[in-house]
């Protein structure tokens, strides 16, 4: 079959013309549909970049939702565990919702662009749920996911970049907080905002001006060294800083077709962005009942002996197995060896010793190590320069 | 200002059955009617003056003697005008078949049809007394490990069983068919199929060929069991059955107020704390009960955004399209119908000579238009009781199907061409009729709604059938009168076990709660 006429099953990102020619390693990943480069040229180098420059990720896939209307906010409000009065206009909260069960359906991040406009990121699909979920309210939901492209411009030197594109005044943006741009006649929403942990922000735009914004953002940031990164490498900063991946740390509720898989906010470690005060959301009643009766699962950081990442590892308190392993990696920066584990109640408690039993492979031979590991309160990974405003010039 | 304990959002017969119960426990009950008239669809009406008729369900073949016995209704002035009355299925031809309770006669019927028909109705009966145990509890819940509700399921199981194999095995076959199959396996009379699988389809957006119409016939033979050898006629209307209800309630003290519409079920932190009403007042109780269907209380009371969405779901899937109109006849006097004599016109009268009459009527509805020719159910009630039309006038009620809640004509532009139809499909059993006809009303769908406060005009409050019945009903979650409200439970016919003038929903509602105390 020839290249013309071959038709593609796969999406392609309003990047996709600059991606490809940056993909060194022609690797790909499908993400909701679209091709995703898991890695441009070297992860570890790509990470770096993120911890020591700039790396560029392009999260155009990401699923959006516009919500307007009369009523936005308070549809949004029994939508979401949090209290969505509290984010201002011009400003981002991240979230979770969950269905009447009290179990997590997803997490994202939603931006307030007017008095009643709302943009949601998802990671799942949600506009069946999210039309479900507007019956008795005055709202409009609508799918802008292919109309937006967005790239995250994440690591130290963000800031340089974007400001020597020419986003004045764009070291006082705080961090949740969003500012519009003019790029060449359309709107350019720049967002404090992103998945790694650091100094970073998000860009906004319309799918037709995405290619110059590449062309001239990566001009720009030459001399910042700027990289574009895949999610491979994404996926190692987003570990080292404590970041929740919805589909690995945690089943969707709509998609776990077992009983007893999906998890509750307060099952997630995501207790803090639940409100009881609110009158009514989704979840309210089941997660009261949560509250009284007690939780099945606990969220830990685990600090694991060893630089053997722990994945997949079954954790054990003694000899019994409490819990297992959902995320892991070697963390270069923080120079340790995290996982992300789900410990059954009540086990698991900050400062907890506990044994991770990590299998590994060299050359076909299979080894098993029994690491250590400690409940760790936080993320090992969290410098000052993501909250500094304005942010610091590197 | 008076402190209550229970708010009863709506006076129909089953609210007022619930107040009366939980009066009689010694809960101060106010209950709030938006109407002038108590009894919601067990009400009579006006509709002319001096002529006066049931205004939504006419013939009383329910109600539980459980209910009228401990509300003592007869004291309370409930009089049947005729009981066990026959039930006459009008054939083009003259040929009308007659059922009298447990037996069937009829010019055209085989002496086959006749011992078929016996036969018939003992099993149906057998069916039925074992499904008029289960509408007397509250339905089990199948999850949780509730000991009650297992050994209220143990009972059903074990009932089951002593229908010894034949009869269960029939039973579980039956029950999930429909009636034009079991028809077609019985009996040869067309008429007396017709007339049969009617009663399957009354009410209901069904016809003879849509499963759950067994279900739906069995549904109507609990009448048998509680004891009404054929439908009876109220004296004074279904209204007076409503007075009279209202009357046992008033006497164990609870209070009633009319034309007072519940605007807003109110909550505070997810629970019911009372109402407010159309012009603003507040009337404030620690349990909401209401007697508005299910779609009505969640969709318009308490508001589907103050509620979590997988609950809207449930409610707004209830099925509730209604098919049935009504349609009522001021006559100048008694009509003539072909083959029958004066005292048969006193009976249940059914037009709807073949079963695929009934579904040619009913596939009109499935498309959104009225029945060219529909089926009818007609009581002549002035007949019985002469309080309903000047003397020597008479009244004419009949329920007809199908009439499309949904109609894409609109029924503003098509309520007079479908009572000319009706009253044409009349004229053609009743030659002349149409000369003696004073004056007319057809209540559409929309109308029902309107008047009674139920969501698509629907008469039992959502769809009976398996899918909507027992632990199903009004929705999971939802199935024994509580809801995830705390605080609100419901008590219409939209719950356990379903519509019809039983009063068994009230009742059965009232315990639970009576049951529950303070965990109310």
């Amino acid at each position: 079959m020839s290249g013309e006429q071959r038709d593609v099953m796969m999406l392609q990102s309003p990047f996709h013309s600059r991606v490809v020619a940056a993909n060194e390693l022609n690797e790909w990943d499908c993400w909701a549909g679209y091709t995703t480069p898991t890695a441009y040229f070297d992860v570890e180098l790509e990470y770096f970049a993120v911890r020591s420059t700039t790396g560029v990720f392009d999260l155009s896939p990401m699923n959006k939702y516009q919500i307007t209307g009369p009523d936005a906010q308070a549809y949004l409000d029994r939508v979401m565990t949090r209290n969505i009065s509290k984010i201002n206009v011009g400003r981002v909260g991240y979230s979770v919702w969950c269905d009447d069960a009290g179990q997590v359906m997803d997490d994202g991040t939603i931006f307030r662009l007017g008095e009643n406009e709302y943009r949601l990121c998802a990671y799942a699909r949600a506009m069946d749920w999210l039309s479900w979920c507007a019956m008795g309210f005055d709202v409009n939901i609508e799918d802008v996911s292919d109309q937006v492209a967005a790239l995250a411009v994440q690591g130290p030197t963000s800031c340089s970049c974007l400001k020597a594109m020419g986003l004045e005044g764009i070291d006082k943006l705080k961090p949740f907080g969003l500012v519009h741009y003019d790029f060449e006649g359309e709107d350019l929403l720049v967002s404090r905002t992103g998945f790694t942990g650091d100094l970073g922000y998000e860009l906004w735009i319309a799918p037709h001006k995405a290619e110059a914004l590449w062309d001239k953002l990566f001009a720009a940031g030459e001399p910042y060294m700027i990289k574009p990164i895949g999610s491979h490498a994404l996926e190692l900063t987003r570990i080292e800083a404590g970041f929740l991946q919805a589909g690995v740390d945690f089943v969707p509720a709509q998609d776990a077709v077992r009983l007893g898989r999906s998890r509750s906010p307060f099952e997630l470690g995501l207790g803090w962005l639940v409100d009881m005060s609110k009158p009514v959301f989704n979840g309210k009643q089941a997660l009261l009942k949560e509250q009284r009766e007690g939780s099945r699962f606990r969220f830990v950081i685990l600090d694991v002996e060893g630089n053997k990442p722990a994945h997949n590892s079954f954790i054990f308190k003694g000899k019994r197995k409490v819990g297992t392993v959902t995320s892991a990696a070697w963390c270069p920066t923080a120079k340790s060896n995290v996982a992300f584990a789900q410990i059954e109640m009540p086990h698991g408690e900050v400062g907890e010793n506990l044994v991770a039993e990590i299998y590994f492979e060299r050359e076909l031979h299979w080894s098993r190590v029994l690491a250590p590991c400690k409940v760790i309160e936080t993320a090992v990974f969290n410098p000052p320069r993501r909250r500094t405003t304005p942010a610091l010039a590197f | 200002m008076t402190n209550y304990d229970v708010l009863l959002v709506g006076g129909g017969h089953n609210g007022l059955v619930c107040a009366a119960y939980l009066a009689k426990a010694g809960r101060k009950v106010l209950v709030l009617e938006a109407n002038e008239a108590l009894g919601g669809a067990a009400a009579s009406r006006e509709f002319a003056p001096g002529y006066s008729v049931s205004s939504c369900a006419h013939w009383l073949t329910h109600l539980s003697p459980k209910v009228s016995k401990d509300l003592d209704l007869e004291r309370h002035g409930l009089q049947l005008a005729a009981r066990d009355l026959d039930s006459i299925g009008l054939n083009p031809a003259g040929q009308h078949v007659t059922v009298k309770g447990g037996s069937v006669e009829g010019e055209g019927l085989s002496a086959a049809d006749k011992q078929a028909y016996v036969e018939f109705h003992r099993k149906t009966i057998k069916f039925s007394r074992l499904l008029a145990k289960a509408f007397a509890m509250r339905p089990p819940k199948l999850v949780e490990a509730n000991f009650t509700d297992r050994i209220n399921l143990l009972k059903l199981g074990l009932g089951m069983k002593m229908l010894g194999r034949e009869d269960m095995s029939d039973l579980l076959r039956l029950a999930l068919i429909n009636m034009y199959d079991v028809m077609e396996e019985n009996f040869d009379n067309e008429t007396l199929k017709a007339l049969l699988s009617f009663d399957g389809v009354l009410g209901a957006h069904m016809g003879p060929r849509s499963p759950n119409t067994v279900f739906g016939y069995l549904y109507r033979r609990i009448g048998d069991v509680h004891g009404y050898n054929g439908p009876a006629v109220v004296k004074g209307g279904m209204g007076a059955l409503a007075t009279s209800v209202a009357n046992a309630a008033r006497a164990v003290g609870v209070e009633i107020r009319t034309l007072s519409q519940v605007e807003r079920i109110n909550l505070v932190d997810g629970r019911a704390v009372g109402v407010s009403l159309q012009g603003g007042e507040v009337i404030k109780a620690p349990l909401v009960v209401s007697n508005a269907d299910p779609v009505t209380t969640f969709e318009k009371l308490v508001g589907y955004r103050h509620v979590e969405t997988g609950l809207v779901r449930r409610v707004s899937q209830i099925r509730m399209r209604s098919g049935t109109a009504k349609l009522h006849l001021a006559l100048d006097g008694l009509p003539g119908f072909s083959g029958l004599n004066e005292a048969q016109l006193g009976q249940r009268l059914v037009i709807a000579p073949t079963m695929d009459y009934i579904e040619r009527a009913f596939n009109s509805a499935k498309y959104g238009e009225s029945s060219l020719q529909p089926a009818l159910d007609i009581s002549i009630p002035s007949i019985h009781d002469d309080t309903l039309a000047p003397q020597g006038k008479h009244v004419l009620s009949a329920i007809v199907q199908f009439a499309p809640y949904d109609l894409k004509l609109g029924w503003d532009n098509h309520k007079e061409q479908f009572t000319r139809q009706v009253i044409d499909t009349i004229s053609a059993f009743a030659p002349g009729i149409a000369e003696r006809i004073v004056a007319s009303e057809l209540l559409t769908p929309v109308d029902l709604e309107r008047e009674f406060h139920m969501k698509g005009g629907h008469w039992h409050h959502g769809e009976i059938s398996l899918d909507q019945v027992m632990m199903m009903r009004p929705f999971p979650g939802a199935t024994q009168y509580g809801t995830a409200v705390g605080g609100l439970y419901l008590c219409g016919a939209g719950s356990h076990p379903g519509g019809g003038v039983m009063g068994l929903a009230g009742r059965n509602a009232a315990r639970e709660i009576i049951k529950r105390g303070e965990a109310a």
